[in-house]
């Protein structure tokens, strides 16, 4: 991150070049990329919506299904995670589709296609994970060259030790301004961290190991993970944790200044604000 | 601020709208004949990484017997209704034969017990549905090797075809023609020479019954279980599959499923 200064006169703004021109991207490409693979994803999920740990299924024990079940109201979606069992009609095992409650996993709205169809659903997937790895690739190849993960995303030790009150400061939405604004704080250094070197690849992974060509090439990935089904439950925990970064993530942008963000990721340009300006709102 | 939290609204609803768009858009790109083809540009890219990577002769994982499906699922036809076939196994399939014809010097016509009298191979292996579930079963067959080194194949064949006894649709509707709705598989050389690549006749030490394709089915290990013809009644070899039924190559692959199964 180049610190590039318009002249810092009283009342002018600050710009600051906060994103490079690959690391703007190779985010967009990975925006488009994760969404489909994730719709896409869930509806080759929808095919056999269950989940086992090893490498067969054990039909009787899934650790986690979502099914639909008739009941004297209709079909009923059920959700069982390690024997529990929810209750969970028109989000997951039943919901609306073409205007009446239908089973499926997950609902229409969010699969590609929409309808259910398993072929197609690969056909999307398996194009955007082409598109995904040499694009991380390419990050993590600048990345290192430019020594910007060295620089920006590895927490400094003193910096760690401040964990606890960037947290409070987080929940308190009160967020950098002015030149504490240039790097990266250290949650989103951990979160970036664990984004870039252990959700993404564990992703990648995990979806090779699900390939019986890759498992004659590579059989240690079945002992890595664990077998062919432990395998596919990593990868829908890491899509998961995925998501759920994403929805953190998206909060952030939204309350931390919406536009500055989005105009600092499209065009790099970052405003810190008034000079003297303090992190006060 | 005000003004800002309009901005914020006018964002959530232009990205609930694109979202919108992008799921109707996707629907309506999927059925598209461009974005179709474009989208296999992926599958031909993963066929040729994995030629590249995994090489002729690498096995797949085998396991022990401790690792065998107690109950091993059986999917797809589970009981062909095909009249000549219900013949066949009404008499434990005595007067069942396997034809081998198309692109090759030698055509055969094999019994069951002549299969059995050939050099066998016994593997306890895993099988991948499309779905995503997993099984894992022991199988005991003639490797095609053995049947195609019998039968010579001509230098022009690059394509072994398995034709099936089943037929997965009822005929009705649409699909007027018996013979386009009947199950059908083809692999090219490379596989058809696979050490694993076996024609089966025991599943868990024991006949296979009709559930599992009896009399005889495809084991192919490193692709997905579609691949694994069952009810096998011919093999053909030949150049292209043009002249077969959808001309893509499979019964599946027919149905917009990829043709190489190996992820």
């Amino acid at each position: 991150m180049a610190a590039v200064l318009t002249p810092d006169t009283p009342g002018a703004e600050r710009r600051y070049r906060r994103h490079a021109g690959l690391v703007r991207v190779t985010h967009w490409i990975n925006v488009v990329c994760f969404t489909l693979l994730l719709m896409s994803g869930l509806q080759i999920f929808n095919a056999h919506p269950a989940l086992y740990v090893g490498e067969r299924s054990d039909f009787d024990h899934p650790t986690l299904s979502i099914l639909a079940r008739p009941s004297e109201h209709g079909i009923v979606g059920e959700t069982v995670i390690l024997g529990h069992s929810f209750d969970t009609t028109g989000v997951l095992g039943a919901s609306r589709e073409a205007g009446q409650i239908s089973p499926r996993a997950f609902p229409s709205w969010i699969t590609i296609p929409s309808y259910q169809d398993l072929a197609t659903g690969r056909r999307w997937h398996f194009f955007f994970a082409w598109l995904l790895v040499p694009n991380g690739l390419a990050y993590l190849a600048w990345g290192f060259a430019s020594r910007h993960i060295g620089r920006d995303l590895l927490p400094r030790r003193a910096a760690l030790r401040h964990v606890g009150r960037e947290v409070l400061d987080h929940l308190r939405l009160r967020f950098p301004r002015g030149e504490a604004a240039k790097r990266y704080n250290v949650l989103q250094q951990l979160a970036y961290l664990l984004v870039v070197f252990g959700l993404f690849p564990l992703m990648v992974l995990t979806g090779l190991t699900m390939s019986p060509g890759i498992d004659s090439a590579v059989p240690q990935l079945l002992t890595l993970f664990g077998g062919r089904q432990t395998a596919r439950l990593i990868h829908f925990a890491a899509a998961s944790g995925l998501v759920l970064f994403v929805i953190v993530h998206l909060v952030m942008v939204l309350v931390s200044g919406v536009w500055n963000n989005l105009r600092s990721m499209i065009t790099g340009w970052y405003d810190l604000g008034k000079p003297g300006a303090t992190d006060a709102r | 601020m005000r003004g800002n939290r309009l901005y914020r609204r006018d964002l959530l609803k232009a990205l609930a709208a694109l979202g919108g768009l992008a799921v109707s858009g996707c629907d309506r790109l999927s059925i598209e004949r461009h974005t179709r083809s474009v989208l296999d540009a992926a599958n031909g890219l993963t066929y040729r990484a994995q030629r590249l990577l995994i090489g002729a002769d690498r096995l797949a994982p085998e396991y022990g017997e401790a690792d065998i499906s107690p109950v091993f699922r059986a999917n797809g036809s589970t009981d062909p209704q095909d009249e000549a076939y219900r013949d066949l196994a009404g008499n434990q399939f005595t007067d069942w034969r396997l034809k081998v014809d198309g692109l090759v010097e030698q055509e055969l016509s094999l019994s069951l017990e002549e299969l059995r009298a050939l050099p066998a191979r016994t593997q306890i292996t895993r099988h991948d549905c499309v779905e995503g579930w997993s099984g894992i079963g022991k199988w005991t067959g003639v490797p095609l090797s053995e049947i195609l080194s019998r039968a010579s194949v001509r230098p022009e064949a690059r394509f072994v075809v398995f034709h099936c006894a089943d037929a997965l649709d009822d005929g009705g509707g649409f699909w007027v023609d018996p013979e386009s709705i009947r199950y059908y598989e083809s692999i090219d050389l490379i596989d058809a020479a696979h050490p694993q690549t076996i024609l089966a006749y025991d599943m868990n030490d024991k006949p296979l019954t009709v559930p599992h394709g009896a009399p005889l089915r495809l084991r192919l290990e490193r692709q997905l279980g579609y691949k694994m013809a069952k009810y096998l009644m011919r093999i053909e070899l030949v150049r292209s599959f043009a002249d077969l039924h959808g001309g893509r190559g499979g019964y599946w692959e027919d149905r917009g499923y990829e043709w190489y199964a190996g992820i």
